[in-house]
């Protein structure tokens, strides 16, 4: 590398220099600068995610529980997790997890995708819709589930009201019917990340050189064998990037639902990150908890990797 | 939308029928989907018994009671003492009153806000700054096990926040930092650098390296090239992640939720308890959302070059 050697060489008439100890100090080798840049950040991340992570790991072993901190720590070996694992419930929480993470993700790829063809035909003020559809993908979840509780409600709610204006259902409980609770979370939570995937679909489209249309055209190929010839397979890697990163966040969902049902009713929309908050911040089970966060993070980790190995097969073809 | 209108490869250029749909379909997206912010604005300036209304009111005289109750506390007197205090001095004296109701002091909600701020760019700025010094060493450098790092560095988003927040609990709890702005600007900083390193990195790359190397044949130090010539050309960069820092540690609830409960309590986890007494004050709740939600909104509409920048960037690039 050039820059090496210009540094290094500087580096030794530095030496021989009477004054080479000023300049050393002022010129710190490459590597020197590498190191100072790099540690600061390495150490946070190992101070705040790497040591708790450790330290989960360790807790899930014993029967702690955070709300008795005199208490000796007791190391119960792999009970907690043949309790988690053998526990129905647990797997419960799971399924919604999953019917959650399923229905949102194939809802907003349809809204997100045909979306972003829309705008992608370039009508005029097409920039601005565009800002407008983001803006609810940058609010807070948490207060988003608040607010949507009060838009929820089944006398006083404006939800139940407009639907009501199409289809004279009566009085709409969204949150509080079993059946409807997990598509009041549903609902919200593709109000607030369709924007997402339609931005990655968009800038996917962006990236397909236009001479393979033409090339299309003169081969007398239909828009819909150029969708799916063309188009498609040019988003796809985009597209399952944004399902990829959406995704892990809705395996992790917390903070829209907790405020919106708060799992109910019943555990309907119990997923397992608000399980794990109850378990280890209201019954204070803190090693069986940090057995379940292990369990989830492991899924969370395998599942992801999967999905990269069969994203990357799609980029290649 | 910077490239939108230069790179457009809609098939064969659509008719102008088509375009007429495509925009119609499209406004029609946008206008539902403000529907709710929209009504969430209204009702902040509605009267209690006008939010509580069936069917919903869409005509209604505006008051700024939410936002009196937003900002004081207040308590229920008969209406003899209320009389015995004399006329109200203040235009929100008189409205609580109307209600009968005296103001007994500021609620806590002002200083919530604070906090958000505090703590939203104390901890944009300590994890741009560090994410920028860990990018330019990753682009330039040769790192040993530069990929592992970097794919440590990513995988620490993959954790659930609550998974994490167990152990974190208990080691504020040891260090003293539960309920401190400092320790949630050290946690958000965490969560943050991750992906400023990953965004910043993608910035350095694009900058030449030519630039550096002819600072330094000129006689400039490593760190002064960095300074002088890298970092003005990251400058679109540096805001960019910023802007995502700062969306992410002013949203943040999960880890707020958990590790604060007095001092140093943000917005967001205080906002769903404006409720108050009988659950009734949905317009002090409205209130408070638009306040909170209002500075994202105007980040969003004026700086979307940028933010869409990192986002398309930044999940491309991983």
């Amino acid at each position: 590398m050039p820059s090496d050697t210009v540094t290094t060489l500087a580096d030794k008439t530095a030496r021989a220099t009477p004054l080479a100890l000023a300049r050393r100090v002022r010129a710190l080798s490459d590597q020197a600068i590498a190191w100072l840049f790099i540690t600061p950040t390495i150490v946070l991340l190992l101070a705040i995610n790497i040591f708790p992570l450790l330290w989960t790991i360790y807790l899930s072993f014993t029967s702690y529980r955070a709300n008795q901190p005199g208490r000796p720590i007791r190391w119960i070996g792999t009970r907690n997790y043949e309790r988690l694992l053998g526990s129905e419930d647990i797997w419960g929480y799971m399924q919604v997890t999953a019917s959650f993470v399923v229905w949102t993700m194939v809802i907003q790829v349809l809204i997100g995708l045909g979306l972003a063809l829309l705008i992608n035909r370039n009508f005029k003020g097409a920039g601005f819709w565009t800002t407008v559809i983001l803006i609810p993908m940058m609010l807070s979840p948490a207060v988003v589930g608040t607010f949507w509780t009060y838009l929820y409600h089944p006398q006083i709610g404006i939800f139940s009201y407009i639907v009501n204006v199409f289809a004279a259902v009566g009085p709409l409980d969204m949150i509080g019917s079993v059946d409807l609770a997990m598509w009041s979370i549903i609902i919200v939570d593709t109000w607030m990340w369709t924007p997402y995937i339609m931005l990655l679909c968009l800038a996917g489209l962006r990236s397909i050189p236009p001479y393979l249309y033409e090339a299309a055209e003169i081969d007398r190929a239909g828009p819909l064998q150029q969708f799916w010839h063309i188009t498609l397979p040019r988003v796809m890697p985009f597209l399952m990037l944004a399902v990829l990163f959406r995704g892990i966040e809705n395996f992790k969902m917390f903070d829209m639902v907790v405020e919106l049902t708060s799992g109910g009713p019943g555990s309907t929309t119990e997923l397992a990150s608000i399980n794990l908050k109850r378990e280890a911040f209201e019954k204070w089970r803190t090693g069986y908890s940090s057995a379940f966060a292990v369990i989830l993070f492991v899924t969370v980790f395998g599942l992801a990797n999967i999905y990269v190995k069969a994203l990357n097969r799609v980029k290649q073809t | 939308m910077s490239r939108a209108s230069t790179a457009a490869h809609s098939v064969g250029e659509a008719t102008p029928a088509g375009k007429a749909l495509a925009a119609a379909l499209v406004i029609g997206y946008a206008l539902i989907t403000m529907v709710p912010l929209v009504w969430i604005v209204l009702t902040g300036f509605k009267s209690p018994p006008d939010s509580i209304a069936y069917p919903p009111k869409v005509v209604f005289e505006p008051t700024l009671e939410g936002y009196v109750n937003l900002f004081t506390t207040r308590s229920r007197q008969t209406e003899a003492y209320i009389e015995s205090l004399g006329p109200p001095q203040t235009w929100y004296e008189e409205l609580v009153r109307k209600r009968n109701m005296v103001i007994t002091g500021p609620s806590r909600f002002a200083g919530r806000y604070m906090n958000s701020i505090i703590i939203g760019f104390g901890s944009t700025f300590l994890a741009v700054f560090l994410g920028t010094l860990a990018a330019y060493a990753f682009s330039r450098f040769k790192v040993p096990l530069k990929d592992d790092l970097l794919f440590f560095i990513l995988s620490t988003r993959m954790m659930p926040p609550i998974a994490v927040a167990i152990p974190i609990y208990l080691m504020y709890r040891t260090l003293g930092l539960s309920d401190t702005a400092l320790g949630m600007i050290l946690l958000y900083t965490a969560v943050n650098v991750s992906l400023a390193v990953w965004l910043l990195k993608g910035f350095v790359d694009e900058i030449p390296r030519e630039y550096e190397e002819a600072a330094v044949i000129d006689g400039y130090t490593r760190l002064q090239a960095f300074w002088k010539v890298v970092l003005p050309q990251m400058r679109a960069g540096i805001a960019a992640t910023a802007i995502f820092c700062l969306i992410f540690a002013w949203n943040e609830y999960a880890f707020a939720l958990l590790l604060t409960s007095g001092t140093a309590q943000t917005a967001p986890p205080f906002i769903p308890i404006i409720i108050g007494e009988g659950g009734l004050d949905w317009p002090a709740v409205a209130a408070g959302t638009t306040l909170f939600l209002l500075p994202i909104v105007v980040f969003t509409v004026v700086l979307r070059n940028q933010l869409l920048r990192g986002i398309t960037f930044g999940a491309v690039r991983k």
